[in-house]
């Protein structure tokens, strides 16, 4: 349970989810500077349609992806709002000072369309990703960070630890609640400060087991000699598989593909 | 009746991916006085069944009625239902967060609105009756012992005097004196002011001793209902849900199987030390007898 309750992570086992997390990353670097390259309908028609694709292979339900759209949807409102009614052009309609443009209803739908885009590309990797993975996938790909002394590695191990320590909290917050509401504890009621005081016999338990957690853990890692980065080998380390390769290449080919529709303005 | 649950169901993240069910059509009623064991391999749903009696969880489909009132329905107090029922959570020691001891197990008699006297008064009877000595009422909860902070954590809602207490796991962790210790009180307190209890725990020769009631939980589902003897004659069905009959039951039945009349029925120590004297004297008397 534990890790993956975190995030989005939606299990199955399709090509996308045992692709490696690296490949995923920069496939979704790649897919979202295209979506700033393409400037035309058949520019955005083509990265909708590779967007389906990437959907079905994840075999995760359409309307799982779509909900990653809710907590962005009301951004996007006043985006649009913004841009339709404050973009300068030919002039549609106009009430007071409110004014409609051409320029500014097109200029909202290709906003609306590549925010739509980007949140549910980017959702694609975090549904076929789990956070460990990708934390590892970053490590790698920010290896090189190491030659300017930057602890990669730290930087890495903190991050999974930070994540795997959170829904570990999440859990121990339930539970401190519930106890403390059978003795009686009234979370609910009262103005903010009688709230702020009532959140004291929530707050102080989950520090000192949050503490105590972080403490075992790091004797834990010291009992089985944990000493950083250096000469760390993995127990499984990430190597590209032949379907990467594949993926490299369309990923190669849909950029390419993406240009030309930029050049041309399609 | 006092608690009852009917046809209760409950799912953890319903509607996701990781959808648990964690209780299966539940029907149980608990009556006032009755000293419930519950038992069941870990992941049975036990933790989850209580926490619906103390009206923690919203069960996602059925109803949970105390004293004949559905405490889902509109306008219910939760919280007077919260100061009838006591619960003291697995790991209660977790719970603990004041400066000093006697001020946390004041904690929820203040809740209930009595006056600072009062609290007092109800915290120092519980604390007295979980054994924490008058010397260690100043100190900082998180200066005890575990098993200490364990007891506190006990008085914290024994001192809201409730009707009906329920414990998960409260002895795990404890050492075999402080065990019987916090039982026997529990006990007690069930004998003297008649409250109900019921005990969830891994330990047969625990529930066998204490419970005249005996639920077994399998699968979210309530397996077995009845008195200790009735079910641990069942063992071998127990034993296929990763659980087992006492110790006791086990050499009572080796016993029987050697030859010796007794009652493998017998399901606490003493209980099998009187059947065995029995049987003992019962044969020496036929050897002795004229022969
Ligand atoms: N907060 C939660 N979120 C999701 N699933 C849960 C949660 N709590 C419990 N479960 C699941 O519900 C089922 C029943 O759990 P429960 O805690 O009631 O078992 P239990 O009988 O008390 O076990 P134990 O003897 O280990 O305490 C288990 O499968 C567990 O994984
Ligand atoms: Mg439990």
């Amino acid at each position: 349970m534990g890790e993956i309750t975190l995030g989005q992570y939606y299990p199955t086992n399709s090509i996308l989810h045992r692709l490696d997390p690296r490949v995923k990353f920069l496939g979704t670097l790649v897919y979202v500077v295209s979506l700033f390259l393409v400037r035309g309908p058949f520019g955005y028609a083509f990265c909708g349609a590779v967007l389906l694709v990437l959907i079905f292979l994840s075999k995760v339900p359409f309307l799982y992806v779509l909900r990653s759209l809710k907590p962005i949807l009301f951004i996007m409102i006043i985006t649009m709002a913004f841009n339709v009614f404050l973009t300068p052009g030919t002039i549609l309609w106009r009430w007071g000072f409110l004014k409609i443009t051409e320029e500014g209803i097109r200029m909202a739908v290709k906003m609306g369309i590549r925010l739509v885009f980007l949140v549910t590309g980017s959702s694609i990797m975090t549904l076929t990703t789990t956070p460990n993975s990708l934390t590892d996938g970053m490590e790698s790909l920010f290896g090189f960070l190491r030659i300017f002394h930057v602890p990669v590695h730290e930087i890495a191990m903190m991050m999974s630890i930070a994540l795997r320590f959170i829904p570990i909290l999440t859990e121990e917050t339930d539970k401190i609640r519930k106890a403390q509401i059978a003795r009686g504890a009234d979370f609910e009621t009262g103005g903010f400060i009688k709230r702020m005081r009532a959140m004291i016999p929530l707050l102080v338990p989950l520090f000192v087991s949050a503490f105590r957690r972080a403490n075992d853990l790091a004797m834990a890692m010291e009992a089985r000699c944990y000493h950083g980065g250096s000469g760390r080998t993995r127990m499984k380390p990430l190597r590209y598989e032949r379907r990467d390769v594949v993926a490299y290449a369309a990923m190669a080919a849909f950029l390419a593909i993406c240009i030309v529709f930029s050049v041309t303005g399609l | 009746m006092l608690i009852e649950l009917k046809d209760v169901c409950y799912t953890y993240g319903d509607g996701t991916v990781y959808e648990v069910k964690a209780l299966d059509h539940i029907n149980l009623g608990i009556s006032e006085g009755e000293f419930i064991g519950l038992i069941g391999h870990t992941g049975s749903g036990k933790s989850t069944l209580i926490q619906h009696l103390d009206g923690l969880i919203k069960p996602t489909s059925g109803e949970v009625l105390f004293e004949g009132k559905n405490i889902w329905s509109e306008g219910y107090d939760l919280r007077s239902l919260r100061t009838h029922v006591g619960l003291v959570f697995q790991y209660p020691e977790n719970q603990l967060f004041e400066t000093d001891v006697i001020t946390d197990v004041m904690f929820g008699p203040k809740n209930e609105g009595l006056t600072p006297a009062e609290c007092e008064a109800r915290a120092a009877a519980a604390l007295r009756q979980v054994g924490i000595p008058e010397e260690l009422y100043k100190v900082s909860p998180f200066d005890l012992s575990g098993g200490q902070k364990r007891r506190v954590a006990v008085a914290g809602v024994l001192a809201m005097d409730p009707e009906v207490l329920i414990l998960d796991e409260p002895t795990a962790g404890l050492d075999p004196a402080g065990r019987d210790e916090l039982l026997n009180q529990i006990r007690h307190l069930r004998d003297k002011r008649g409250i109900t209890v019921v005990l969830v725990s891994h330990s047969m020769e625990d529930v066998a001793l204490y419970a005249n009631r005996l639920i077994v939980m399998d699968e979210a589902k309530i397996a077995f209902d009845g008195p200790p003897r009735k079910v641990f004659a069942r063992y071998r069905e127990l034993e296929k849900m990763g659980l087992a009959a006492p110790e006791i039951t086990y050499i009572m039945h080796a016993l029987r199987s050697r030859g010796l009349r007794v009652d493998t029925g017998a399901i606490t120590v003493e209980e099998a030390k009187r059947s065995i004297l029995m049987a003992l004297s019962n044969r020496n008397s036929m050897k002795d007898g004229p022969l």
